[in-house]
């Protein structure tokens, strides 16, 4: 056991230091496009969270995303809050609204549940639209250059900067991978993975099913709104495309992808259809069709993805 | 003018789009209370239909009328053939597990909506309407089109129920819903039945975008809407109740037609998931669901 754990630790100490070290090697133009799927790979490890380890599929996880983007993006736009304390709030809507969401939607179970966050999802899409004039949500905003500085004990970054992105965006993906790799190694952990086993057997056991779920999806919807809160901050644009469905289904793919209950997966998931996106629009307008063919090749062939897949054949440790 | 009037509209309006409503989420609660799987590709079957009617028109042309016929011929037929081609390919070798036939609906979704935009391209297209009567209401004037929508929609759901109730086909789905173990071990050839039912709720999305189209206009994006307020209605109905889907169709769409007449659409629609929560808060099964999905 200590071993195996040793291991993981390690594994994963590796990946993040890999990504740290890379940077001398990559082109400047890769900078912003690696910041960009590590903060879309926090995404998916919160959503990993929810489907990967709890069992329960969400099709509105954009809604968390822009709650963060939001809720880090509006204060900034309207009052020039800070970059920390902007986090810090978006990081807190995300999480109140997921909370809030959970006590509702948890009713639910089963495919029910999945059409409730789908609509939950879409209804928040629409009232960013149509509550218009505070959100700006049709068009977008941009925040202004001038609040979108970083002050670390003392020192200032330039958020502009592609190489600050790079590490800004590693900063809080190592943060995400983390918190999620020691949240599914802890006892709670057990306890939402025997939920996604088996839910009835779990509760007889003595576990309130129901409030681990809550936790669940709580702990997710952060994640999910510290991504979408990361996002605002360093790519300086706010918009309500990013709580629509599309976005909602992204997750989804880049977790399946990756393999969906591997800490590992979302982000692999993540690199992968970042690029394979980028080929794709150059080759057509209609590129959102990857989206639809990889999924169906998922579920035809390859039901657990790629790491999933691995542990299956020689890895059995992979967390 | 006087709220009168307005009201008067508002009904109408919202009756019109319930009638259609209820067409298209009928065919989701039938696909979900016999084979127990969510399609999410739902709303690109309704937008499968009206587009297809937008290249029935393109190619008919005059008389308005005829290309109309030719599209309600064509795109159920069509749309069931995708339909049941999406079930051979792909649900069957899933065996229809919830979760992957999600996924995998999600997947067709997009291919789906991508080919049209391919091939329809990205504009939306008005449709003429197969005849146009002005129906002098006092107030204002309204358009006849429209209450025979309302008349198709609610034959085609009477027919449905006398289907469900009467033929040999009915009785297979119902015994298929009721319990598939027992109905295969009783000579339902249930697989049969599965695509039969699939491409049977597709061909009803097909049939509503059809008849929307001439109201609305076929675009590759309209899939969305109908497919969010089906579920709406699904949810508040009761998950694979057929009649729970039907009166939620009515009740969600007559008050959709009254908030967006007076108000707007989009407040509409969150409103209509404001009503979802507390129906969720109250009853988690829904209206009329008689045991947790």
């Amino acid at each position: 056991m200590s071993t195996s754990s040793a291991r993981i630790w390690l594994l994963h100490a590796a990946v993040l230091l890999a990504l740290l070290l890379a940077q001398p090697l990559l082109p400047e133009y890769h900078y912003v496009n690696v910041a960009r799927i590590l903060v879309l790979a926090c995404y998916a490890v919160g959503y990993n969270v929810l489907l990967g380890y709890t069992g329960l599929m969400s099709l509105g996880h954009a809604m968390f995303f822009a709650l963060g983007m939001y809720g880090a993006g509006l204060p900034v736009y309207y009052h020039g809050v800070g970059a920390l304390p902007a986090l810090a709030l978006g990081v807190a809507a995300s999480a109140l609204g997921a909370a809030l969401f959970g006590l509702i939607a948890l009713r639910t179970r089963g495919v029910a549940f999945l059409i409730v966050t789908m609509m939950f999802g879409q209804a928040f899409h629409l009232t960013l639209l149509h509550f218009n004039v505070y959100t700006l949500g049709d068009q977008g905003f941009i925040l202004s250059e001038t609040i979108r500085t970083l002050d670390v004990a003392g020192a200032a970054f330039d958020l502009a900067d592609s190489r600050v992105k790079y590490n800004a965006a590693l900063g809080v993906f190592s943060v995400c991978l983390l918190a999620s790799l020691l949240l599914v190694r802890s006892p709670v952990g057990r306890v939402l993975v025997a939920i996604r086993e088996n839910e009835d057997r779990t509760r007889l056991l003595g576990y309130n099913t129901y409030l681990a779920r809550l936790l669940a999806l709580t702990v997710s919807g952060t994640i999910a709104g510290a991504a979408g809160a990361t996002y605002a901050l360093l790519f300086s644009y706010v918009g309500a495309s990013f709580a629509s469905i599309l976005h909602s289904i992204y997750p989804l793919l880049w977790t399946l992808l990756g393999g969906a209950g591997t800490t590992l997966g979302p982000l692999l998931g993540t690199g992968l259809m970042f690029y394979l996106e980028i080929y794709a629009r150059d080759l057509t307008t209609a590129y959102l069709v990857v989206v639809g063919a990889v999924l169906l090749v998922l579920v035809l062939w390859a039901p657990r993805g790629i790491l999933g897949t691995l542990r299956d054949r020689k890895a059995r440790w992979l967390p | 003018m006087s709220l009168g009037p307005h009201l008067l509209l508002a009904l109408l309006e919202g009756l019109v789009g319930a009638c259609v409503l209820a067409l298209t989420a009928l065919g989701l609660a039938l696909v979900f209370g016999v084979m127990r799987i969510v399609n999410v590709a739902h709303g690109e079957f309704f937008m499968l239909g009206a587009v297809i009617a937008a290249a029935c028109a393109g190619l008919v042309g005059d008389p308005p009328w005829l290309a109309f016929g030719c599209a309600l011929l064509v795109a159920p037929l069509a749309v069931a053939a995708v339909a049941t081609a999406a079930d051979w390919a792909v649900l069957r070798r899933v065996r229809y597990d919830p979760e992957s036939t999600i996924v995998a609906t999600i997947g067709l979704l997009y291919i789906v909506q991508q080919s049209v935009l391919v091939l329809h391209g990205p504009d939306a297209r008005a449709v003429p309407a197969p005849f146009y009567v002005r129906l002098d209401l006092g107030w204002f004037g309204y358009n006849g089109y429209k209450l025979m929508v309302a008349g198709a929609a609610v034959t085609l759901l009477l027919a449905v129920w006398l289907g469900l109730g009467r033929t040999r086909l009915g009785l297979y789905m119902r015994a298929t819903q009721q319990d598939r173990e027992m109905a295969t071990a009783l000579g339902v050839p249930v697989r049969r039945v599965y695509a039969t039912v699939f491409a049977l709720g597709a061909a009803l999305a097909a049939v509503a975008g059809v008849l929307v189209v001439p109201i609305q206009q076929a675009h590759y994006l309209m899939g969305l809407d109908p497919l969010l307020l089906s579920f709406i209605v699904v949810i508040v109905g009761g998950l694979g109740s057929l009649k729970g889907a039907v009166i939620a169709a009515f009740v969600i769409g007559v008050s959709d037609g009254f908030v967006s007449v007076l108000f707007s659409p989009t407040l509409a629609k969150i409103l209509a998931t404001l009503l979802v929560a507390m129906v969720l808060v109250v009853r988690p099964r829904g209206l009329f669901g008689t045991s947790e999905a």
